[in-house]
């Protein structure tokens, strides 16, 4: 089963142990390495996103943003295939985007 | 009939838990082992009881599943899948000692049902369900909240775990730790939600407390090497002893201090003090283990005077340092009061008045206002027992604090000399 780790980054994370480049690097290939690597990418930084809508009548409005208010960001994401809630669990406390204030959001994927 | 459906209470618990394990999906579970337990009470009156009956009712629960999938493919074949990456996930469980007929498991259900990612305020609810085979309407009862509310909290729980895919399984010796407490802590709020019942006209409600401790002696077979089980159990047998010297004739609240201890429970305290005893052997202690030491004080004294509470106190200590919580902080300041005095109690009372978990937790302003009472200092005591009663919910909880009032306020009309 498909589950998706969004992974939440701190907007002022604590420093703290786990959540350097090389602990990505090294969670990354392990997540491949297991075989459960589905997809995955990190996101660029807040500050290059920008909001499209497209109201009844078919207009586009368009707006640099959203700035971060919120206390998290979405920072990247996983999908993983494992068997159950269980392990996808494991895997979201082993991201180092768990740590430091972050969080990891575990949302399986829907089946059709 | 319903003598039988009671029968049937434990064994169905045990049919869902087995069948949910062996199809992965708690929904067909529930389906097939009430029409297993329906076809049971039509066919055992007349052709006899069968040798075993618990086989005969999860041949038929099984045969009932398969038809249901014949007739559904799509649903069939989802569940195939489900079932191929399940028991590559989990293997089949080691066959129970004690029945010989199908493998208890039960504790898998325990663990699914209180698991983290269901919300905890319904874990309880579908643990009564599941394991204590009630039915959505005595779970509402339970609850004290309308039918339809209940029914929506165990539907959406039950559909995280079908498509969160929350599994059927004992957590392994490394995440035990951290699993059992959530199992225990849902067990706990079954009880309590009996024993102080949070609204209505009666002080406890026996039924939901006796339901928690029946689920608990379960647990406590099915881990009997867990102490902190031991001790939850110790600790809801040793509080529920007291159940009937906790009411008075007109149904009022009486407080432990004032209880007529000839009353309590005996068999029920015989049976916990050796689970406190075996609670708090072996190793550091739980926080169940050490409330239950608490109670097991209380049962063990003749009357509150005879209590040790200096050995309460340090228990106290011991359950903050494992567990901080105001509401034990505020145990421990009424176990000081009787150790040192009021005027002590009192100054840790307000000690923890800034606490926003005590802003509307009647017990507190109770508590003060028995210590500002016993201290002479009427007045306060008063406003103290006004503030409680504008908090408490239960009639005789209420009725007790009316009357605590009425001794510390000048009745109307009345001078002071009557104070």
């Amino acid at each position: 089963m498909k589950y998706m780790l969004l992974i939440q980054a701190a907007t002022d994370p604590e420093a703290g142990p786990g959540c350097e480049v090389e602990d990505w690097m090294a969670y990354d290939k392990t997540v491949r390495d297991a075989g459960i690597f589905v997809t995955g990418h990190s996101l660029a930084d807040l500050t290059t996103a920008t909001r499209v809508q497209v109201n009844a009548k078919g207009e586009r409005t368009i707006v640099d943003g959203p700035y971060a208010e919120a206390r998290e960001v979405l920072g990247g994401y996983y999908v993983i295939d494992v068997p159950d809630l269980d392990a996808a669990l494991d895997w979201a406390a082993r991201c180092p985007g768990s740590r430091g204030g972050g969080s990891v959001v575990v949302r399986p994927v829907a089946e059709f | 009939m319903e003598a039988v459906e009671a029968v049937f209470r434990e064994e169905r618990g045990r049919l869902l838990a087995a069948l949910a394990r062996r199809f992965g999906d708690l929904d067909l579970a529930e389906e097939v082992t009430s029409e297993a337990i329906e076809a049971a009470l039509v066919h055992w009156p007349v052709e006899g009881v069968p040798p075993k009956p618990g086989a005969w009712l999860m041949t038929t629960a099984r045969r009932r599943a398969v038809d249901r999938l014949r007739r559904d493919t799509a649903y069939a074949a989802r569940l195939a899948l489900l079932h191929a990456e399940a028991e590559r996930a989990a293997p089949p469980a080691a066959p129970g000692e004690d029945s010989g007929e199908f493998p208890d498991e039960r504790l898998q259900l325990f663990f699914t049902c209180a698991h983290p990612a269901l919300a905890a305020e319904d874990r309880g609810a579908l643990i009564l369900r599941c394991l204590a085979g009630l039915s959505t309407p005595e779970v509402a009862r339970a609850y004290l909240v309308p039918d339809a509310t209940m029914s929506k909290r165990i539907v959406r729980a039950k559909r995280k775990i079908r498509e969160a895919r929350i599994p059927f399984r004992v957590p392994d010796a490394g995440e035990l730790p951290e699993r059992l407490p959530g199992v225990l802590q849902a067990l706990y709020s079954i009880f309590t939600e009996g024993y102080a019942a949070t609204a209505g006209p009666a002080l406890q409600r026996y039924d939901v407390a006796e339901e928690a401790i029946r689920l608990a002696r379960i647990l406590r077979r099915l881990l009997p090497g867990e102490r902190e089980v031991a001790g939850l159990l110790a600790l809801m047998l040793l509080v529920h002893a007291r159940r009937d010297a906790r009411v008075g004739p007109g149904g009022e609240l009486v407080l432990l201090a004032d209880q007529e201890r000839g009353r309590w429970d005996r068999a029920m305290i015989e049976e916990g003090l050796p689970l406190v005893r075996e609670a708090l052997t072996g190793g550091p202690p739980g926080p169940y283990g050490v409330q239950a030491a608490i109670a097991a004080l209380h049962a063990e004294a003749a009357d509150a005077a005879a209590t040790d509470w200096p050995q309460i106190v340090a228990l106290y200590d011991v359950l903050l340092a494992l567990s901080p919580s105001p509401v034990a902080a505020l145990g421990r300041a009424a176990a000081l009061a009787m150790r040192d005095g009021p005027a002590a109690g009192l100054a840790a009372l307000d000690e923890l008045a800034g606490e926003p978990r005590l802003r509307d937790y009647h017990p507190y302003p109770m508590a003060r206002a028995d210590l500002l009472e016993r201290l002479g200092r009427h007045a306060e005591a008063a406003e103290a027992y006004r503030a409680a009663l504008a908090l408490a919910r239960t009639a005789p909880e209420r009725d007790h604090l009316r009357h605590r009032l009425s001794r510390v306020e000048p009745a109307p009309g009345r001078g002071l000399e009557g104070t």
